[in-house]
């Protein structure tokens, strides 16, 4: 009996021994779950949103491009796609040609398709195609019920109603590049639908333009098939920017220039710079672009001669010739070398050392003023104030009215010209400076080379007065295209000297013998002045050598002259400068001067909607 | 001490009356608990888990309370047979059994698919209850007399392994454990053997499955294969961490309804609980089951006959080690085993067998009185 008593002993201290033991256990328990669920707990919590939360971005409307009278010149339009999901089909190969006999879908592209789905979860879409037309759309959605799987929704494209109208300003937009995601950090670049501005406003502009992106949070399961919708944020709609630019001014400027196999126009508004018109031709159709163009669209526009992706209103560089003589004329009166009474022999030609430098009138013009000089285009005088002047000081003046830099254009790939001085010929040819080559800067020609845009900007300057206006459609990354606050620097330069520069313009278009008395205004009552140029092809545009063009020596049109006219109106109270360069066109007067004087006529004429800033002089 | 040779007899009434109500009650609340985390493991819906928990638990009480009522020599007589007959399941599964889940641990009986290694844990217990029964504290520490019940353990643990199932295997030793313990086995001969087990964990090692290798390496480190077999742990204590103090509230557990938590109706369970009713819900749950565990100690204590008191401490402990290694696992203290957590977890025979289990200790409670002669002769 001691031994069943001894037993009972030990069987409850050992029971003793194991009960806290498993107190202990499960103590240790509890302390695990303390652990995890409070100490741990946030960090947790936060584990498990980010497991059962998905993050998808919504990708905003971009903003629309307006006219200056708020006309839209580019949009977004609805575009439908049609797409495919695997888990809602049983045949989905089947499925495929079954909608290949409704729409347009290539057996490459079915392969395509089924590959990508096998590829994917069985719940996620695959685009089969975008850019459905209406017509496909409804045969789509008749035909839903025998199309298992098969759902239809909508996106948007950019549009540009004004097609090539306004190709070249606007650009176009893209899907992203590999260098673009570099050094873009927004999230929408992301996004595969994400279209983004590759040339034009929609470059310059397109942190404005495409807004941010709006986000969803989905509750996903453990296989990311969305449960429920959690929130939304629809994000920020791009802005809508307004241009400067006027949509009548542009497509009469693109027509006005349509006949010409290649030329430049630019209008701007003399006293705030703002664009009303930039045209160029040959043009292209920016919808191209829309969902990457094709390598053969592509190399086509590429390797055109006439280079229409180049918009060679800002991208063009030519030799100004005579529209360069008001740079002479007026450095030359700033200067000192001459007055308003100097006269200069011009015999037809000069000389200087062993070198015959001819004006473009065999016999000569005899003795001529600074107003004449213009008003007959003399060469000679103006040789003869560029070798007085010497290069840099020609340089300095030329380089106040906008020429040889960048004039600033929002607009990407501008070029800056040419404005050569002796460190620029040193620093870029390795090579001294001739005098002669002084001779020819004079009258627009050898190194000088400016854009329509700088000659455009060198007019408004000479003809507002002598202020510092530059030109842009969008200014100041605003949304609007408000004008400047403060009106612009004056230039300094003496008011005398630019009346005597321009009364030497006035002539041009209106004295009986002006170089361009053929295209004075038809309206009646407003006059124009301006000055012709005709250039000697000696440097190839840049444009030309981009396409390489330059090469076709044998075509005769590459050898012609560059036509230009660069002017203003109304002569009385200047409001627009109008510059026009026409490729190989021949004589100024002939070809561009015609061109440029209705341009005028039709600014004037039409009035421009938006009520005009005061001119930076009549400021109070 | 006086030796009754005949049993007293109990009338119905007199057993009825002392079932451990208590203990019963709380299976009860358990497996109700139970039926709510499978209610919302289902999304919150009866189907497919919920209704037929709470039919199988209904059922199992029954038999339970049935069990409760049989003579506890009963069980006594048939400790050797049942024995017997667990080891002979064992074999046949390792002959016929068919694999489910990468393991041979189901054995097909026509319409019930039964898994002889949960009846193998109760009739162990009656086994080594029976041998100890007949044992003096002197016997208990002859290290002769250890050999017998030394190779019940083995035998069953090595057929076991064979299936494999780890789980199983590492309950019945723990289980054969707590039972030379409570019978009395010196500490150091304890010592001894984890000693041995110790050094031989190397062999141990490479007798292991490459899938059993996995679980421990992933164990170690889960964060090394988050999305193979580190997967399961990794969900889980996101799902039990993020459940806070007090929960994310019934049927909002997201990583459960979302299905991130894998097996969340069987082995995870408490996962979802956890997650759902957060600190709170799965301490007091855990009280709940330790509850269970000290009142079955203490109804061991009570007893009067060597057998009953192994019998009920052994049972007991078999139900805390289930319990402690289910929800261990979840909780990422140790590697992934297959275990159920008792009347919370989905599965049949998992269930029956637990509530078989504590028929048989509610049966050597009411049978407390009941002196068992240490050689009987019938």
């Amino acid at each position: 009996m001691q031994q069943e008593a001894d037993r009972l002993r030990w069987f409850k201290r050992r029971s003793l021994l194991l009960g806290m033991g498993t107190v202990g256990l499960f103590g240790t328990l509890a302390g695990r779950l303390w652990y995890l669920q409070m100490e741990q707990g946030q960090r947790y919590q936060l584990l498990s949103e980010s497991n059962r939360v998905s993050e998808r971005l919504i990708l905003p409307p971009r903003g629309r491009i307006l006219d200056r009278t708020g006309r839209p010149l580019a949009d977004n339009v609805p575009t439908y796609r049609v797409r495919v999901v695997r888990e809602l089909t049983r045949d989905l190969p089947g499925t495929l040609e079954n909608l290949a006999q409704l729409v347009p879908v290539s057996p490459e592209r079915i392969a395509e398709v089924v590959r990508q789905a096998q590829a994917r979860p069985r719940f996620v879409p695959v685009v089969v195609r975008e850019d459905l037309s209406w017509e496909e759309v409804s045969a789509i959605a008749v035909r839903a019920p025998e199309l298992p799987g098969v759902i239809l929704d909508a996106g948007t494209v950019r549009r540009y109603p004004e097609g090539i109208t306004i190709a070249h300003v606007l650009g176009y937009v893209g899907p992203v590049a590999e260098p673009e995601l570099k050094d873009d950090r927004d999230p929408l670049l992301q996004l595969p639908e994400f279209r983004i501005g590759k040339q034009g406003i929609e470059r310059s502009y397109d942190p404005i333009l495409r807004g941010s992106a709006g986000r969803s949070r989905v509750e996903v399961n453990a296989v990311g098939r969305e449960i429920r919708a959690l929130d939304r944020d629809e994000g920020t709609p791009g802005q809508d920017l307004v241009l400067s630019l006027d949509l009548d001014l542009q497509r009469f400027c693109m027509n006005r220039l349509a006949p010409e196999t290649s030329a430049a126009a630019a209008l701007i508004d003399v006293r705030d710079g703002g664009v009303l018109a930039l045209g160029s031709v040959p043009s292209f159709d920016p919808t191209l672009f829309q969902n990457g163009i094709s390598s053969r669209n592509w190399a086509s526009l590429r390797d055109d001669a006439l280079a229409p992706m180049v918009n060679k209103a800002f991208k063009g560089e030519y030799p100004p010739g005579s529209t360069f003589k008001m740079m002479t004329a007026l450095a030359g009166l700033e200067a000192g070398v001459i007055d308003r009474h100097t006269r200069i022999r011009c015999t037809g030609s000069i000389r200087l050392g062993n070198i015959e430098f001819h004006c473009w009138k065999k016999g000569g013009h005899g003795a001529v003023d600074l107003v004449q000089s213009l008003e007959h285009s003399c060469d000679v005088y103006h040789y003869d104030v560029a070798r007085r002047l010497g290069i840099d000081r020609l340089a300095e003046y030329a380089a106040r009215f906008g020429l040889g830099a960048r004039t600033g254009i929002d607009l990407p790939g501008e070029r800056p010209g040419v404005m050569p001085t002796v460190a620029w010929k040193r620093a870029r040819l390795d090579q001294p400076w001739h005098k002669g080559e002084t001779l020819i800067s004079g009258i627009g020609q050898g190194f000088v080379l400016a854009t329509p845009l700088q000659l455009a900007v060198m007019t408004a300057r000479l003809c507002n007065g002598g202020y510092r206006v530059s030109p842009w459609l969008a200014r100041g990354g605003a949304q609007h295209a408000t004008c400047c606050g403060a009106p612009p620097e004056p230039l300094g330069i003496a008011k005398e000297h630019l009346d005597l520069v321009l009364t030497g313009m006035y002539r041009v278009v209106n004295s009986p013998s002006g170089t361009a008395r053929a295209s004075a205004l038809l309206t009646p009552g407003v006059q124009m002045a301006g000055k012709t140029g005709t250039s000697q092809v000696r440097r190839i545009s840049k444009a030309d050598r981009l396409s390489g063009a330059y090469k076709r020596k044998d075509i005769p049109w590459k050898q012609r002259d560059h036509a230009l006219f660069v002017g203003y109106a109304p002569v009385d109270a200047p409001r627009f400068a109008v510059a026009v360069v026409v490729e190989h066109g021949g004589g100024g007067s002939a070809v561009a001067a015609p061109i440029a004087r209705d341009i005028l006529d039709r600014a004037l004429q039409q009035g421009v909607a938006r009520p005009m800033p005061p001119a930076p002089g009549e400021a109070a | 001490m006086e030796t009754r040779l005949k049993a007293p007899d109990l009338s119905l009434l007199d057993k009825v009356w002392s079932i451990n109500w208590l203990l019963v009650a709380l299976l009860g609340v358990i497996g109700a608990i139970g039926c709510a985390v499978l209610y919302s493991a289902a999304g919150g819906a009866a189907d497919p888990w919920a209704s037929r928990h709470a039919l199988r638990l209904a059922v199992g009480l029954g038999v339970m309370l049935a069990l409760a009522l049989v003579d506890v020599r009963f069980w006594f007589r048939i400790a050797y047979w049942a024995f017997g007959i667990g080891v002979a399941l064992l074999v046949a599964v390792d002959l016929t059994g068919f694999a489910a889940k990468g393991a041979q641990r189901w054995i097909d009986l026509g319409p019930v698919q039964l898994q002889p290694s949960e009846i193998m844990k109760i009739a162990l217990i009656l086994g080594l209850a029976r041998w100890f029964h007949a044992a003096w504290l002197e016997d208990v520490r002859r290290p002769l007399f250890l050999v017998v019940p030394l190779l019940m353990v083995a035998a069953p643990v090595g057929l076991v392994l064979l299936q494999p199932d780890l789980g199983t295997a590492i309950t019945l030793v723990s289980v054969g454990g707590t039972l030379f313990f409570a019978a009395g086995v010196r500490w150091w001969k304890f010592a001894l053997v984890i000693a041995l087990a110790l050094g031989t964990l190397p062999v141990g090692w490479g007798m292991m499955h490459d899938y059993q290798r996995q679980r421990v390496i992933t164990f170690l480190n889960p964060e090394q294969d988050p999305l193979g077999s580190g997967y399961h742990i990794i969900q889980s204590k996101i799902a039990l961490g993020s459940g806070g103090f007090w929960g994310k509230g019934y049927l909002h557990g997201s990583q459960a309804q979302l299905n991130y938590l894998p097996e969340k109706h069987t082995d995870f369970a408490f996962t979802t609980l956890a997650e759902e009713t957060g600190f709170v819900g799965a301490t007091s749950t855990l009280a709940l089951f330790l509850a269970v565990v000290l009142l079955g100690i203490h109804a061991a204590t009570r007893a009067r006959s060597q057998f009953a008191r192994l019998v009920i401490v052994g049972l007991s402990m078999n139900f805390t080690v289930y319990v402690v290694i289910n929800t261990a696992m979840v909780m990422g203290l140790i590697p992934v085993v297959g275990i159920p957590l008792p009347l919370v977890s989905y599965g049949g025979t998992a269930m029956l067998t637990v509530l078989l289990g504590f028929g048989i200790l509610l049966s050597a409670d009411v049978h407390r009185e009941t002196v068992i002669q240490r050689f009987p002769r019938h």
